[in-house]
């Protein structure tokens, strides 16, 4: 009984952990600089317990359910030899978890109810979410690439910086040709990528195929696959502007 | 309520969709290629009932709560009204009359990024990876400093309107030349630190701020101006970490210096 207890609320401790800063940093903000009571604070404190309570659902199912399998596949392929196979695995792994990241879903919607107020798609539900799921798509895409890119280096031990900085280049030459509207998006969906869901999956990966390679340190080959997965969706989403 | 109840329940059937391509890609390389039934199937099948049910309460969360709070941040603190106090007729704000939003956006940069799990694993990680030379809570404020710093410049950008990409660009410089100079070891966490510290919960409460203000700051616009912050954050971590590291090893190599002399 204690334990069952302790499995329920471990997890709401941890995504309340997550919450609490902000949540000071508003109350000491509300309370001391602006000296207003917070509107509607009903509807945001039911919010805020949906997102709590979400958010340790959400990681409690991964954690029982999609983690162990993802990670113990991921070191089979690791290990399996054929270098086909353990791409296309990259590639899955890589679209399937950025697919159905809460973060990217979050700033897709958005960035389309942004888009079509400032006219650059038609302010229709059908127009915002072709444009929210094509923003999903194009990242998903990028970050599957990402990891494929990023197991090679592993597999061939090029050095991370070239590849980084020729990232940085595509982003800079991607820049001049992108529209305007597109470039905060694109800047941004960098980050909002690799959070839950992607980061320990990918990360398994990375330590796996470069703990089972011989000459290969997990420390210095392991990391750096996150760092693909921040850029490219970069590169990528300038293209998705141009095309709509 | 009915009415909630009802939108969650719409929620939760979308994020079958979201969730399907992980079901298929497990699913699929676990038949075709691996070829072994899954261990624990049934708590395999609960976890993803869990992780549905989780992504539409968090979604509907986020609606209800991380993103009206954002935005109502960005309005209280540039309202002219707290800016100005009540009675005077407000002028055209400059830059340096925003002085309590850049505060606001260093505060949650620095917190919830020290606050960060996953963050914590990392650093312990490079600490042994570093053989101790590499600080544990250095590391941690390091980042947290860069991801302070980076949101808090990203809302200056935003009421100035300067483009984006000068200050990315200029970013990248820095980064590329750090990379020639920082220790080897740190190069690809660095890299990744970017990435990792931006949590969940941060990302849509920061897309929120970041809109807001291009919304009610006068001559902005959200689309151009509203969207940035998140790529600051994850632009500066990787110089605030790399100059960390260099800096222990410049340390490191004085303190080597005067047991030789002395």
């Amino acid at each position: 009984m204690k334990r069952q207890l302790q499995q329920i609320i471990s997890p709401l401790w941890q995504s309340t952990r997550d919450l609490l800063p902000i949540i000071v940093v508003i109350a000491f903000f509300q309370i001391f600089v602006l000296q207003k009571p917070i509107p509607n604070m009903g509807q945001l404190l039911i919010g805020t317990a949906f997102v709590v309570l979400g958010l340790s659902l959400f990681i409690k199912g991964l954690e029982v359910g999609l983690f162990p399998i993802g990670e113990s596949m991921a070191y089979a392929f690791a290990r399996k030899g054929s270098v086909l196979w353990l791409l296309l695995f990259a590639f899955s792994l890589g679209f399937g978890t950025t697919i159905a990241e809460p973060a990217l879903i979050a700033v897709a919607d958005k960035a389309a109810e942004v888009a079509a107020l400032g006219h650059v798609i038609e302010n229709t539900e059908a127009a915002r979410s072709a444009y929210a799921s094509g923003l999903r798509l194009t990242v998903a895409f990028s970050v599957g690439l990402a990891i494929v890119i990023g197991v090679l280096r592993i597999l061939k031990g090029w050095p991370i910086h070239f590849l980084i900085i020729g990232g940085y280049v595509g982003v800079v030459v991607m820049t001049f040709f992108a529209p305007e509207e597109i470039i905060g998006i694109a800047y941004d969906s960098g980050g909002v990528t690799t959070s839950t869901i992607t980061v320990p999956l990918v990360t398994a990966l990375g330590v796996g195929l470069a703990s089972s390679i011989k000459g290969r340190n997990p420390m210095l080959d392991g990391f750096g696959l996150i760092a693909f997965a921040s850029l490219t969706p970069m590169i990528f989403v300038m293209g998705y502007g141009m095309l709509i | 309520m009915m009415d909630l109840l009802i939108h969650i329940f719409h929620v939760t059937l979308d994020t079958i969709t979201d969730v399907f391509p992980i079901v298929v890609i497990i699913f699929g390389f676990q038949f075709l290629v691996i070829r072994k039934p899954i261990p624990n199937l049934g708590k395999v099948i609960l976890g993803f009932i869990y992780v549905l049910i989780g992504l539409a309460l968090f979604l509907v969360g986020l609606e209800e709560a991380l993103f009206p709070l954002g935005e109502l941040m960005a309005q209280q603190l540039t309202d002219p009204v707290f800016i100005h106090g009540i009675g005077h007729v407000a002028g055209d704000l400059m830059w340096q009359d925003y002085k309590w939003v850049y505060i606001f956006a260093i505060a949650i940069g620095f917190s919830t990024t020290i606050a960060e799990p996953s963050l914590l694993a990392v650093a312990i990680k490079a600490n042994e990876v570093s053989a101790g030379v590499i600080g544990i809570t250095g590391l941690r404020v390091s980042v947290a400093i860069g991801v302070a710093i980076g949101i808090g410049l990203g809302t200056f950008r935003i009421v100035t309107g300067t483009p984006l990409e000068y200050y990315i660009v200029a970013g990248y410089l820095i980064v590329i030349v750090q990379t020639f100079y920082a220790p080897k070891m740190i190069i690809a966490l660095a890299y990744d630190s970017g990435g990792v510290t931006t949590s969940t919960v941060t990302v849509p409460l920061v897309t929120a701020l970041g809109l807001g203000l291009a919304t009610t700051i006068p001559g902005r616009s959200a689309l151009l101006d509203g969207f940035g912050l998140i790529a600051f954050a994850s632009l500066f971590p990787i110089i605030s970490v790399m100059a960390y590291a260099q800096l222990s090893e410049w340390r490191g190599r004085v303190k080597n210096n005067e047991n030789q002399s002395t």
